[in-house]
């Protein structure tokens, strides 16, 4: 077997991440839609640093699930605060910005 | 660091088209599954698969990494909120903006299509491996950690920083102020009392399965009418659409209590009455 061929695995979840935002309503499924997105490049960064022998990889990595963390426990703050406005938690409920 | 060359072996391709396979079903599931709490189920089976792939990748620390924080904090994260936000939050269904479904399956694909041509046109090097054949090889955690505080300490200073503060931002925007005095027991009873006009129930709600065939939970009570109750069922239940039908119980007719009374003293005073 190809090393490639976890990039390729990391590339196809990468996408069906994209489009999981891009289609979906329910505002919590898009979220995560984003944390397939990281983890597919999770998995990009773990194949490159053992095909380039670099630890770095793994490093970043590292990195990228730490500020991950951070960030659902914002948005999914967000979320709830929406939610208790709005009763809703579809994506298309949040228009009221518009001018 | 020598290049001493990576064999993979074959128990690790076995693995690899065994999990893959199911991952990448897994995420379709998130893009196709009704329910939340389905799609939160396929993002905790595709981050558990990406842990193993991690362990046999030389990434072992990662894959420990990948299942405390992925699966034990943040999908649970995501399921505590889901149970705040609901089970009937359902995914609507009409179209705000026309012809988006297409166009993002589209772009969709165009990115999965773009992102495979670019993996098989590039030319990677020869696959390197961490241990380097030693079995003290830099994919031990050690080595991890000794970069991780050798080289990018001012990062992991930063990145301390940032939980703090969306720990801190977490608390502030899901705080809520008070703006209504406290509400009391009397309070509480007096509203009710003052609402009983508008059709509240001041009494507990009948529990579901009274007078029917089964007491189970699902199914609604009957009244001494011998309608069914809705309001005796859960709510959620209810909408959920996974209420039963109540059967009356074999054997036990429905009797019109004013019929059957109609010769007795008792109903030739009611009928005096009226």
């Amino acid at each position: 077997m190809d090393i490639t061929n976890y990039v390729v695995l990391a590339a196809v979840l990468f996408a069906v991440g994209a489009t999981t935002v891009l289609l979906r309503r329910n505002a919590i499924v898009v979220f995560m839609g984003v944390e397939l997105m990281l983890n597919a490049t999770n998995l990009a960064f773990v194949t490159f640093a053992r095909m380039h022998g670099d630890l770095t990889g793994q490093v970043l990595a590292f990195f990228v699930m730490v500020v991950a963390a951070a960030e659902v426990v914002v948005g999914l703050a967000i979320i709830v605060t929406i939610f208790r406005t709005r009763r809703s938690a579809s994506v298309d409920d949040v228009n009221l910005l518009r001018g | 660091m020598t290049p001493a060359g990576l064999e993979i072996t074959t128990g690790e391709t076995v693995l690899f088209w065994v999990i893959a396979p199911l991952m990448v079903l897994a995420a379709l599931g998130l893009l196709f599954v009704k329910r939340a709490v389905h799609a939160a189920m396929c993002l905790v089976f595709v981050m558990v698969s990406m842990a193993i792939l991690y362990i046999a990748q030389e990434a072992p620390f990662l894959g420990v990494v990948q299942v405390v924080v992925y699966t034990g904090a943040v999908m649970m994260l995501f399921l505590f909120v889901l149970m705040l936000v609901g089970v009937d939050a359902s995914d609507s269904l009409t179209e705000t903006i026309r012809g988006q479904r297409w166009v993002g399956l589209l772009i969709g694909i165009g990115l999965a299509v773009i992102l495979g041509g670019v993996v098989a046109r590039a030319a990677f090097p020869p696959p390197a491996g961490l241990a380097g054949g030693d079995p003290g090889g830099v994919a031990n955690p050690q080595a991890l950690a000794r970069v991780l505080f050798g080289d990018y300490v001012l990062a992991m200073e930063a990145v301390g920083v940032l939980l703090v503060t969306a720990a801190v931002g977490a608390l502030v925007l899901t705080h809520r102020r008070r703006l209504t005095p406290k509400q009391d027991q009397r309070a509480v009873a007096d509203a009710r009392i003052r609402a009983l006009p508008e059709g509240v129930v001041l009494t507990p709600l009948p529990s579901p399965g009274v007078y029917a065939t089964s007491n189970a939970m699902d199914t609604p009570a009957l009244g001494p009418d011998g309608e069914q109750v809705p309001q005796s069922v859960s709510r959620v239940l209810r909408i959920r659409g996974q209420e039963k039908a109540a059967p009356h119980a074999p054997g036990t007719e429905l009797v019109d209590v004013r019929t059957r009374d109609a010769g007795t003293s008792e109903a030739r005073t009611t009928e005096g009455e009226a």
